[in-house]
C-alpha cells in the first residue's frame, strides 16, 4: 500500500518499495500558473535533499523543485516533454515528476501526511 | 520598497471580485493574473478583448504658453509640428542619452499636452518635469486618474456597446471625450486598443458596463507582460534603461528626422555623437530553439563560446507557441538569421536573431 507524504516546498511522495514517485501539489501549480517547459533529471543522478531536480517553467517564470530526501533518480516523466501542461491538469496523477529510490527512508519520518500538508496551507 | 509602502488600486475591489491572484510591480500590488489564468488571458486579449487596470501609469497634464518648448527640451520630438490629438511614443533622455523613461505625449490642444508614464518611473518623471519646467512658462499636474487600457480585435465593438464611440479616432491619437477623460488609441499588445484615464466614480460605471460583454475579461500583469513581449514591445527597466540610448534600442524611429539633426533636447550631443560613431550594441528579437524559454539576465555566447550580449525580456508566448525573446547583442551580429546561444542554468540553448513583433501588430492606422 503506497504511503504519500508531502513537504513544505509543496512537494508531494508517494513511496512504494523504496522508491517514491514525485510531483508538486495542486496548490504549487495553481500558484505558478500555465507551466510551459519542464526541464528533468538524468536518470542516475544521485541527489541529497535539497538539491534541485526539476525546474519548472511557466510562462513567466522559471522555479526550481527540491529533492525532498536523498535518493537516485530512476525515472523521469517523458511525457511531460511534449505536454507539460499535465502538471497543472493532474498535478498529482499524470502530472508527476520524477521517480527516485530512496538513500535514507528514515527522512520520510520529518514529512507531513496529507492533512498536516492542508493544515500547512492553510 | 518595504510592504509598509506598497500602494494599492483604487479599484482593487473590483479585482479581488473577480478572483485575481495579486503580486507587487514598480511598488504597487497588482493583479497578476485572473482564475482564467495566463495563458487563456493572452490569447483571449489577441481573439476578443481584454481589460487592464494600467492605474499604476502616470497621467500628467503639460499645460501654458511654454508647454511645447518644455517639451521640446524634455523629449526628442517637435511637439509644435504635431497635429491636435495625435499621440508620438518618445522618452525623456538623460545627457548621456540614456533613457530615463519611454511616454506617449498626446498633443490635446494648442498649448495643452497629456504625458502617460511608466509605474516604476513615475515619481522620478515627475520630479525631472517639474524641475525643468521652473525654466519654462509652463505647469506640470500629476493627474488623479483610474486609467484602464482595453486591448484586441473586439475593444472598439464593446466600447460602443457601453457607450463610447471610438470610430473616427485612429492609432496613436487621443481626445478628452468627456470631462476629466482621455482616451487614446494605442496600447502595449500590439492589438487595436485603447487606454482611458477617468475618475474613479466614471470608470466604475464605464466597467459595470463593460464587464457585462463577454468578449471583455480582465487581464493581469502576467499575460500583459506576454502580450508586449510578442509585440516586440519594450519595458523600461529592463529592454531600456537610464544606460541605454535610443539608437542602441532601435528606436530612432520614434525620433523625427529634423529633429535628430536640429533639436535642442535634453541628450542630443550625446545622440548625435553616439549615431556618428554608431552603437556597439543593438536590441534584437531572439527566438529559442525549442520550448525552453530564455530569460532576462541569461548570457549570450556565439558560436565560438565568446561573449555576445545578453537577454533582457524572455519568456513563452502563447500566442507564437513558442519562447520568445528579446536582449541586446554586439552590434556587428544584429542581423536576422545570425544563430548564438544562450546559457541557462550551464545548458547552452540555440537562439536565432528574428525581426519583431514575433506576432503582426494589427493597430487602426486608417
Amino acid at each position: 500500500m503506497p504511503k504519500t507524504y508531502f513537504t513544505e516546498d509543496h512537494e508531494w511522495l508517494r513511496v512504494e518499495g523504496g522508491v517514491a514517485t514525485v510531483g508538486i501539489t495542486d496548490y504549487a501549480q495553481e500558484q505558478l500558473g500555465d507551466l510551459v517547459f519542464v526541464e528533468l533529471p538524468e536518470i542516475g543522478r544521485k541527489l541529497a535533499k535539497g538539491d534541485t531536480a526539476v525546474v519548472v517553467e511557466s510562462v513567466k517564470a522559471a522555479s526550481d523543485v527540491y529533492a525532498p530526501v536523498d535518493g537516485e533518480i530512476t525515472e523521469a516523466n517523458g511525457t511531460l516533454s511534449a505536454d507539460p501542461s499535465l502538471v497543472n491538469s493532474a498535478a498529482t496523477g499524470d502530472g508527476w515528476l520524477w521517480k527516485m529510490k530512496l538513500a535514507n527512508e528514515s527522512q520520510l519520518d520529518s514529512l507531513m501526511d496529507e492533512a498536516a500538508y492542508k493544515a500547512h496551507i492553510g | 520598497m518595504t510592504g509598509q509602502d506598497t500602494r494599492h488600486l483604487p479599484l482593487e475591489d473590483l479585482h479581488q471580485a473577480a478572483g485575481a491572484r495579486f503580486g507587487a510591480f514598480a511598488g504597487w500590488s497588482m493583479p497578476l493574473t485572473y482564475p482564467a489564468g495566463v495563458m487563456k488571458e493572452h490569447l483571449h486579449t489577441r481573439e476578443h478583448a481584454g481589460l487592464f487596470d494600467i492605474s499604476h501609469m502616470k497621467l500628467f497634464a503639460v499645460g501654458g504658453p511654454g508647454a511645447a518648448a518644455l517639451l521640446n527640451r524634455a523629449c526628442p520630438l517637435d511637439v509644435g509640428a504635431m497635429e491636435i490629438s495625435q499621440s508620438k511614443y518618445t522618452f525623456f533622455l538623460n545627457e548621456a542619452a540614456g533613457i530615463i523613461d519611454d511616454l506617449i505625449v498626446t498633443r490635446l490642444g494648442d498649448d495643452r499636452f497629456m504625458v502617460v508614464a511608466n509605474a516604476g518611473n513615475a515619481v522620478e518623471d515627475e520630479k525631472h518635469l517639474l524641475a525643468l519646467a521652473a525654466a519654462f512658462d509652463a505647469s506640470v499636474q500629476p493627474l488623479d486618474r483610474v486609467f484602464l487600457a482595453i486591448q484586441g480585435p473586439d475593444a472598439w465593438a464593446a466600447l460602443a456597446r457601453a457607450g463610447i464611440e471610438t470610430g473616427s479616432l485612429l492609432f496613436m491619437h487621443g481626445i478628452e471625450p468627456r470631462q476629466n477623460w482621455f482616451m487614446s488609441r494605442s496600447g502595449y499588445t500590439g492589438e487595436d486598443g485603447f487606454e482611458i484615464g477617468l475618475p474613479e466614480a466614471d470608470a466604475r460605471d464605464l466597467l459595470a458596463k463593460l464587464l457585462e460583454d463577454e468578449r471583455v475579461q480582465w487581464i493581469g500583469l502576467a499575460a500583459r507582460d506576454s502580450l508586449r513581449l510578442e509585440a516586440g514591445l519594450c519595458l523600461h527597466g529592463q529592454d531600456l534603461t537610464p544606460e541605454i540610448d535610443p539608437a542602441s534600442a532601435g528606436l530612432m524611429w520614434a525620433i523625427p528626422k529634423e529633429v535628430r539633426a536640429a533639436g535642442q533636447f535634453i541628450g542630443a550631443d550625446a545622440l548625435r555623437s553616439i549615431l556618428d560613431r554608431g552603437s556597439s550594441q543593438k536590441r534584437v528579437g531572439l527566438k529559442p530553439e525549442g520550448r525552453q524559454p530564455v530569460r532576462a539576465g541569461a548570457a549570450l555566447i556565439d558560436a565560438d563560446g565568446h561573449p555576445a550580449g545578453h537577454v533582457t525580456s524572455g519568456g513563452f508566448g502563447p500566442s507564437t507557441g513558442h519562447p520568445v525573446a528579446m536582449g541586446y547583442v554586439d552590434a556587428a551580429l544584429a542581423k536576422s538569421g545570425t544563430k548564438l546561444f544562450a546559457d541557462v542554468r550551464g545548458t547552452k540553448i540555440p537562439v536565432d536573431i528574428k525581426p519583431v513583433p514575433f506576432t503582426p501588430h494589427r493597430y487602426r492606422k486608417g
